[in-house]
This record gives C-alpha cells, sequence and structure tokens, in this order.
C-alpha cells in the first residue's frame, strides 16, 4: 500500500514533518559543530519555529484526516498548534540572555524544545488515543530533560527530577485509562469510542477517569498540581515560562478534544469531574498564591487557578465552552509570557530577583515596566477593560447557558479572592519605597513585553476578529 | 446637522488628553506645570464638547439620543453608545466637576504629577462611558475599568492608611460587580444580546428578575454605597486626595443610583416592586444610623462621608417608589449631591492643605481669619442639610414627596434624616468656623486663594440656582423618567390584574 493513497495522505503532517527533520538537522549541526553553535542553534529553531507556524496557517481550510484517523487538522488544530508554536518561539526568545551564559551553552536546548513542540502539534492533532500518547510523550520527556537544564543547580535538576517521577506516574494513569476505555469500546479512535459511549457503561467510565487524571496533570489542575510550584520555582526562568505556555495549549487542546469528540455521549459522566476540578484549581489557585513570597511560585499558583478558570468553559460541554477554552487560552498565553517577560526582565546588578519584595517601588524605579506589568496582573485578576476580563467572560458566559450556576459564582468569587494577590503586587510596586534601581532590559525581553503588553491593553479594539476565528475553530470540533 | 461622533469624542477625549500627557516626558517641575496644564485644558474642552451636547439634546424626546452603533463583539454585543434624559445630567455633572479637581490638585499634589494626572484622565473616559454606554458588556467595561485608576489614585497619592483604604475599595466593588457579571451573562442567553435599549423591551422571567435585580443590586449598593455595605466608603474617602474624594462622591456614588435607574427598573419591573419594601428599609436605615454615626465623627471628611451615605438613601428611596416625583427627585438628588458633596470636600481640602490634619478637634473658629471661606463653607453646610433655597432641598423634599405616596412610614423615618443632617452639619460648622481663634496653629492661616475660589464659587452659583430654579435639570430628564415611571407602571399593574383574574 502506498502512502499517497486516500488516508494517508502526507500533506497535512508537512508542518510537522518539516519540524521534525529541521530538529535532526540541527541535532546534527550541533553534534558534528559543538557547544559553540548555541546561538545559531537557537536562531535557526526560532526561525524554524516561524516556518511551521506559516506552513500551518496556509494548510487548506476545512477538516483533514490522515494515517487512518489518528491524525486530524481541522480549525481547532490549527488554531491550538500556531498558539504553541508562538508560545515555543517566544519562550526560545526569551531564553537568549540564558543561553549566553559561558557554564549553559548548551544547544540541545533549542533542539529539546523543538522535539517538544512536535510533540504538542501530534498531541493538538491526535485522532485517537496511540497518537495521544505518542505526543504526551515526546512533549513530556523534552519537557523533563529542559527542566533541568541548568544542571549545576541543585533546585533545577530537583525540578526535572519531580517533574519526571510524577509525570511518569500521571503517564500510567493515563494509558491505564486508555486501554480500560479500549477494553470496553474495542477501538482506540475518538470516533469509535463516542459511538461505543454512547450507552454509559462503569467499565468505560472508569478508563474515563484515569484518562482525566493524566490530562489534569499535564494541565496542572487540583488535585494533580503538586509538581507545578517546585517546577515553576525550581527551573530557570525561562524555562518556567515555557512550561507555562506552550504544553498548556496542547495539554488544554488534548483535553479539549478528547472530552469533546470522544465521549460526547456521556457529558454528564465527565461533566460533574470536570466542574470539581474547576472549582478546586480556581479556589486553591487563589487562596495558596496568597501566602507565596516567589514569584515565579506565585505564577505557578497563578496558572493552576487559571486552568481552573479554563476548565470552567470547558465543563459545559458545548460549543460556545469550546470557544470560551479557546480565548482563554489565547489570552492566557499572552498574559503569561507578558509576566515572564517582566520576570526575566527583572534584574539588580547582572543577578535575577525573583522575591516580590524585590518588585518594591518599580514604578518610580522603571515606570514603563511597572505599567505594563500592573496592566498584565490587572488582566490576570480578569479586570476590565483587559484582555483578562474578555478570557473570563467568554468561558463564564458558557457556564451560565449550560446553567452551571454554582460553578459560575463560585468561579467568580474565587475570581474576587485571586484578585487580591495580584493587587498585593501592583500595591508593591506602586504604594512602597523604591528597593533599588534595576538593570537596563535587553532588547529581546523589551520587545517581546511591548508586543504581550499592548495585546493585553488594546485586546478590546480588536477582540472582534478573534472571537469569530475562536467560533470558527470551536464550531470544528461539533 | 453633522455627524461626528460626538458622544465618542467626549468620552475618549480625556483618554487622548492622559496620551499627551503621557508624552510629555520629565520629571522637572516644567513638565510637572505642563501636565498640570494639559490636563486642565482636556477637562476643560471636554467640558465644552460635552455643552454642544446639552444644546443639542431634544428634552421632549425620551429615547437615546446621539447615538452611535458598530459592531464589536459579536452580533447581539454591540459598541454603542447614546444618552437620554437620565445620562446626560450625569455626563454633564462628570465633566462639570473635573476641571475642578484637576485645579484643586494643582498644589495638592507634588510628586508624580505626571501620573497623577493621566489617572484623573483615564477615570473622567471610564465614568462618562460608563454613563453613555448602551451595552451591558461595554457599561461593564467602563464600570469596572474605573476601579483601576481610582484604585491607584488612593493607594498612590493617598494618607497614611491609603493601602488597607484602596484594597477595601477595589475588592468590595469588585465583588459586588461580578455577580451582576453573571446576571448580565444570564441576560444575554435570555435575550439574545447585551444591548440595553433591546433589553429594556425584552420580557424577563419572573424568576430570572428576581435573580438578575439581587445580582445588580449587589453590584450597584456597594457602588452607592447602601446600608450594610457602606463601609469602604468612609475609608476610601478619608485616605483619598482632595480631588479623588470629590470625584468619589460627586461621581462614582452616582454609577449605583445610574444602574438602579437604567437597568433594575426598567428591565426588572415586577423584581423591583417585590424588592422595594427592602430597600425602603435599607434606605431609611441608612439615612437614619449614618447621620447618627456622623454626629460621632472626629475626621471632617469620614464626617462628610456618612452623610453621604444618608443622602444617597434618599436617593434609593425616591427611585423604588416608582413614581414620578420620587425618581425625578432622585436624579435631580443626584445632581445636587454631586455639586454639594463634592463641593464640600473641596471645602476640607482648602484647610487641610493649610493645616494637614482633618481633625475637626484640629480647628476652630476659622471665622476670624477667613470670612470668605466661612461665608463658601456655610452655603454647602447649609445646601447638605437641605435648606430651602439650595439645592440640596429640592432634592430631598421631592424623594420624600414620592415616597409619601407609596409608603408613608418610611417617608416618615427618613424626614428624621433631614434633622439629623441639620444636626450634624451645623456641629461640624460651629466646631471648625465658629468659637474663638484659640488654637495658635491657626493663626497664620489665610483666606480663600483665587484657585481655590475658581473651584468653589461656580459651585457656590449652581447650588443656589438649582435650588431656586431647579427647572434646567428636572426638564432635561422629565421625559426620559416619564416614560421610565410609566413602562415600570405598566408591569407592576399588568401584573396585578394578572393576579387578581386568577
Amino acid at each position: 500500500m502506498s502512502f499517497t493513497t486516500a488516508g494517508y495522505q502526507l500533506a497535512p503532517v508537512l508542518p510537522e514533518l518539516v519540524l521534525a527533520i529541521g530538529a535532526m538537522a540541527l541535532l546534527m549541526l550541533g553534534a558534528y559543530r559543538g557547544q559553540g553553535t548555541t546561538s545559531t542553534v537557537t536562531t535557526i529553531a526560532v526561525l524554524l519555529l516561524i516556518v511551521v507556524g506559516v506552513l500551518e496557517y496556509t494548510l487548506p481550510a476545512g477538516k483533514q484526516v490522515t494515517f487512518g484517523g489518528s491524525f486530524i487538522v481541522d480549525d481547532f488544530a490549527r488554531f491550538m498548534k500556531i498558539l504553541a508554536l508562538i508560545g515555543s518561539a517566544v519562550t526560545l526568545i526569551l531564553s537568549t540572555e540564558f543561553l549566553a551564559d559561558a557554564s549553559r551553552r548548551i544547544f540541545e536546548y533549542a533542539i529539546l524544545v523543538l522535539l517538544s513542540t512536535l510533540g504538542m502539534m501530534v498531541l493538538i492533532s491526535a485522532g485517537d488515543l496511540i497518537s495521544l500518547y505518542l505526543g504526551l510523550e515526546l512533549m513530556s520527556l523534552a519537557l523533563y530533560v529542559v527542566a533541568a537544564s541548568n544542571r549545576d543547580n541543585a533546585k533545577s535538576t530537583e525540578a526535572g527530577l519531580k517533574y519526571f517521577v510524577l509525570g511518569a506516574l500521571s503517564s500510567g494513569m493515563l494509558l491505564y485509562g486508555s486501554s480500560l476505555v479500549y477494553g470496553f469500546t474495542g477501538t482506540v479512535s475518538f470516533t469509535g469510542i463516542a459511538t461505543a459511549a454512547t450507552i454509559s457503561n462503569t467499565g468505560l467510565v472508569f478508563g474515563l477517569v484515569f484518562l482525566l487524571a493524566g490530562l489534569c496533570f499535564k494541565v496542572s489542575a487540583v488535585p494533580f498540581h503538586m509538581w507545578t510550584p517546585d517546577v515553576y520555582e525550581g527551573a530557570p526562568t525561562p524555562v518556567t515560562a515555557f512550561f507555562a505556555s506552550a504544553p498548556k495549549v496542547a495539554a488544554l487542546a488534548v483535553f479539549t478534544r478528547v472530552t469533546l469528540t470522544a465521549f460526547p455521549g456521556i457529558v454528564s459522566q465527565w461533566q460533574q469531574i470536570l466542574v470539581f476540578v474547576a472549582i478546586a484549581s480556581m479556589a486553591l489557585g487563589s487562596f495558596a498564591a496568597i501566602g507565596q513570597s516567589n514569584i515565579k511560585r506565585l505564577m505557578a499558583y497563578s496558572s493552576i487557578g487559571h486552568m481552573g478558570f479554563a476548565l470552567v468553559g470547558l465543563a459545559s460541554g458545548t460549543v460556545e465552552g469550546a470557544q470560551g477554552v479557546l480565548m482563554y487560552i489565547v489570552i492566557y498565553v499572552a498574559m503569561t509570557l507578558g509576566s515572564f517577560s517582566i520576570i526575566l526582565a527583572m534584574k539588580r546588578n547582572g543577578q535575577a530577583v525573583e522575591q516580590i519584595s524585590d518588585f518594591a517601588g518599580l514604578s518610580r524605579t522603571n515606570p514603563l515596566l511597572a505599567f505594563m506589568f500592573a496592566m498584565l496582573l490587572f488582566s490576570l485578576a480578569g479586570v476590565p477593560p483587559l484582555a483578562g476580563f474578555f478570557a473570563k467572560w467568554y468561558v463564564f458566559v458558557a457556564a451560565i447557558k449550560a446553567n452551571l450556576f454554582t460553578l459560575a459564582v463560585i468561579g467568580v468569587l474565587s475570581s474576587v479572592v485571586g484578585a487580591y494577590y495580584y493587587l498585593a503586587i501592583v500595591k508593591t510596586m506602586y504604594f512602597d519605597e523604591p528597593a533599588g534601581q534595576v538593570d537596563p532590559v535587553r532588547v529581546e525581553v523589551k520587545t517581546v513585553l511591548a508586543v504581550f503588553g499592548l495585546f493585553n491593553i488594546l485586546f478590546a479594539l480588536f477582540a472582534g476578529p478573534v472571537v469569530s476565528v475562536a467560533s470558527a475553530a470551536a464550531k470544528s470540533l461539533f | 446637522m453633522t455627524t461626528w461622533p460626538i458622544l465618542s469624542v467626549t468620552t475618549f477625549l480625556p483618554l487622548v488628553g492622559a496620551l499627551i500627557v503621557y508624552l510629555s516626558r520629565g520629571d522637572d517641575e516644567a513638565a510637572k506645570r505642563n501636565s498640570r496644564w494639559i490636563a486642565l485644558w482636556t477637562t476643560l474642552i471636554t467640558f465644552a464638547v460635552s455643552v454642544i451636547l446639552v444644546m443639542r439634546f431634544d428634552p421632549a424626546n425620551a429615547d437615546f439620543q446621539f447615538v452611535e452603533k458598530a459592531a464589536w463583539l459579536a452580533t447581539g454585543i454591540t459598541y454603542h453608545m447614546g444618552v437620554d434624559g437620565i445620562s446626560l445630567p450625569l455626563v454633564i455633572l462628570t465633566t462639570a466637576v473635573m476641571p475642578f479637581c484637576i485645579i484643586a490638585s494643582w498644589k495638592a499634589i507634588t510628586n508624580r504629577v505626571r501620573e497623577y494626572m493621566m489617572a484623573f484622565l483615564i477615570l473622567e473616559t471610564l465614568m462618562i462611558g460608563t454613563f453613555s454606554a448602551l451595552d451591558l458588556v461595554l457599561f461593564y467595561l467602563f464600570f469596572e475599568g474605573g476601579l483601576i485608576p481610582m484604585f491607584l489614585i488612593i493607594g498612590v497619592w493617598g494618607g497614611p492608611r491609603r493601602v488597607y483604604a484602596s484594597f477595601k475599595f477595589f475588592l468590595y466593588t469588585l465583588l459586588g460587580s461580578v455577580l451582576m457579571l453573571l446576571a448580565i451573562m444570564a441576560l444575554y442567553w435570555n435575550g439574545g444580546t447585551t444591548d440595553i435599549p433591546t433589553l429594556m423591551h425584552t420580557a424577563v422571567p419572573r424568576s430570572l428578575q428576581t435573580w438578575a435585580w439581587l445580582a445588580f443590586f449587589a453590584s450597584f449598593a456597594v457602588k452607592m454605597p447602601m446600608w450594610p455595605v457602606h463601609t469602604w466608603l468612609p475609608d476610601a474617602h478619608v485616605e483619598a486626595p482632595t480631588a479623588g474624594s470629590v470625584v468619589l462622591a460627586a461621581i462614582l456614588l452616582k454609577m449605583g443610583g445610574y444602574g438602579f435607574l437604567r437597568f433594575s427598573l426598567p428591565m426588572f419591573p415586577l423584581a423591583s416592586h417585590d424588592f422595594a419594601p427592602l430597600v425602603f428599609t435599607m434606605s431609611a436605615i441608612a439615612i437614619i444610623y449614618t447621620s447618627l454615626v456622623a454626629l460621632m465623627q472626629e475626621d471632617m471628611k469620614k464626617l462628610i462621608a456618612y452623610s453621604s451615605v444618608a443622602h444617597m438613601g434618599f436617593v434609593t428611596m425616591g427611585i423604588f417608589a416608582g413614581t414620578m416625583q420620587g425618581v425625578a427627585g432622585g436624579v435631580f438628588q443626584m445632581i445636587s449631591h454631586g455639586i454639594v458633596s463634592g463641593a464640600l470636600f473641596l471645602c476640607v481640602g482648602v484647610v487641610y492643605d493649610r493645616l494637614h490634619t482633618r481633625e475637626i478637634a484640629a480647628y476652630g473658629g476659622l471665622v476670624n481669619r477667613m470670612p470668605l471661606y466661612a461665608l463658601t463653607f456655610m452655603i454647602f453646610t447649609m445646601a447638605n442639610v437641605g435648606l430651602p433655597g439650595t439645592s440640596g432641598f429640592v432634592g430631598e423634599f421631592m424623594t420624600l414627596l414620592g415616597t409619601f405616596k407609596v409608603s408613608i412610614p418610611t417617608a416618615f423615618f427618613a424626614t428624621f434624616g433631614v434633622i439629623l443632617s441639620a444636626g450634624y452639619a451645623l456641629w461640624l460648622y460651629r466646631k471648625v468656623v465658629f468659637g474663638a481663634l484659640v488654637k495658635p496653629s491657626l493663626a497664620s492661616m489665610k483666606d480663600l486663594t483665587l484657585r481655590e475660589c475658581v473651584t468653589l464659587f461656580p459651585m457656590i452659583a449652581l447650588t443656589i440656582l438649582f435650588g431656586i430654579y431647579p427647572k434646567p435639570v428636572l426638564d432635561m430628564s422629565a421625559a426620559s423618567v416619564q416614560q421610565l415611571v410609566n413602562n415600570y407602571n405598566t408591569a407592576v399593574t399588568a401584573v396585578k390584574a394578572a393576579a387578581l383574574l386568577h
């Protein structure tokens, strides 16, 4: 059988192929030319990600399925992939300084990010449980190594190891769930599961629970969030920025696809799980962040809370809910990358500072940085007219339509609690006395900050087109 | 007639001004002076443009005018602006008060002037937008967005307990508003749109009315503020800089009343009718209780803050009476209170700038050194009491009259507020202004400067003008109020008739 026959075209996977071959080629380049090529490899890697993004964008519209249904390219996949590619490219740009240090000139870093991104793309396009697992492991294995990339630092290696052990456990659960689902439906393809799962059977629900547990781990939703604060704090800051953006996109995408396309017949079964997970994540994210003094740890709890909000949209199980998830993740990625570019910019005498108290009086030492961060924080808190408000609007509006009133009320109330700790940072920056000058900000960090900061502030102006793209992408799932 | 988007221009002019202030870099004296002047001119031009609104406004037309509509988020959620007789007076109040705020901050604010002016200009845009938005999402955007600049104004330029006050202000208001947000979403699914004029004519099921009313009430009661959720206000007022207090008292508090008039009454008439006794009770308690609390205050700003809560009680009482006099009186009382309380805070600012304390006990006998100030303060104190001939009287009288028709006990108890307000206001005035000037710190107090006269005298003129001749405001709002009251009564009587048939 030739690969050109129907059902096995290579055209839909062209971006992935380019990325895979490009990553291999770069690996060869680095392996033969040594660590001196780090900056070259990183630059080419960024360009490669951009090229792949353009290829993805130019793929013919509409739904294409290949490899016998295990690989799906639709509007939803394209949307999420481009977002993940942006996240990866931006974090590579933000890593320039980290990689410039003589002790950390590791060209493998960029290649690992590329391979991880490849995993994400496979994950986003997964049409059956096999390709889901394949993509998930490719993504995760690369992430474990990247977390430990600052290998002389005990915290960084600890983060990598912790992530690996817990990640392996969650993969185990996911595999167990998958095997149960396969056992009770006789198929691994999502469409096949959807047909078989219309009548509720207990074994399948068991499998579903394990499957969701594995996915919850990847999006760091409560009660599978334990790794997040430690890994966020321990990993080098550019890596944390990476963890907080692209992998979250991919994990949330596959979460959405699995629940909505493989189990649409038993919505009531997974809806209650998601409602619980969303409430727990929002509440924990809000309350646990209050006591944090390290900004990266705080961002970890903040991301747990935000994943809870995103899952509010998914819990409604409707096309509006899927649209809400898409809107949420776009805005979340923009806010996160903006915030991490500020955390990266915070340096005193060449040393990165990570304590919240180090931000004291920033509004006087660097007004623009403080203003951008304040706007990002207000946005994370969901205060209009900033982008974060629209993210919350679209997930809660879906929850209201699905009559999930309790979930919505608890959600907005925990967003008020969450607002407290974001305000506390604004207070530190604006109301407190300066803690000393900060170093001038590097140009690439400044650029990233400008792009995402302005996106965040001016979102209301161009919200319309984003909404319609997200709406089209959400519809492609149904 | 030209078709330039006059309302959007009024709304976003201050934002443009804020950008210009931002672009005028530098931190020296010249830069500070520049930003002050830019801010002043921006607010003055904005006021001038809003005067065009008044001139072109047709008071006989009860519907929305100067309507602008553009696509925004999706079908059903649009950029929709417009004003009617209820919102236009509040828009004018906003544009009129802002220049005074800028002038009042001229000397009082010396650090981070640029940021201060930007915060005020952005706040002005958000406030005007709140009153002119005709889409619920757009309204919410402006309504909540105002928290950010106000949070910074209190927190950066405020008094010693500014952090506490700013957090309390922000979180309290946010907590009320997020519930309203959920109600907005429910209305969106009920009517398929968030367009306010459309929703006003969309029937809302009884159960949804009740829940939505409560959610909106949570937000507006906090904003208003009504007893017992008023506790953020005294803190915010005391810690805020003078101009911040003025904006807070004159405009931000009016958003609550405006919300009741724009949403609660027209969209949920049945729930409003059901809950009217609750509002009456809360208003009466607010009027009496906060007046008594005001009597006990040792801080001038806190006293005026509590008196604001009492005066807002008259507004809520009048609005939910649902009668022509009550609602029109509520609108008038909001405008009058905007002028009078704003002016009172300016009066406090005058002495605070000189002595840097707001303790009532630190003053006494100011009339000997500051006769002009004593006279000005006297007029506003009388207006606050509600003396006939001042604007305060008209509003209080009309709301009492309107309520009397509906609920005699409420009107009865609320009338005590008039007596009590005379108590605390005159007590404050006597302690501060009369008596012998014995305190050595007061010996060198100077009378009103020209700058202070510029801010206070126009307000005196308005207070007395509206006291003797309230027609301009009442005429402007009459048609819209009439329509609101008619629709409300129609809806309520229809249900009563239906209940009788069964």
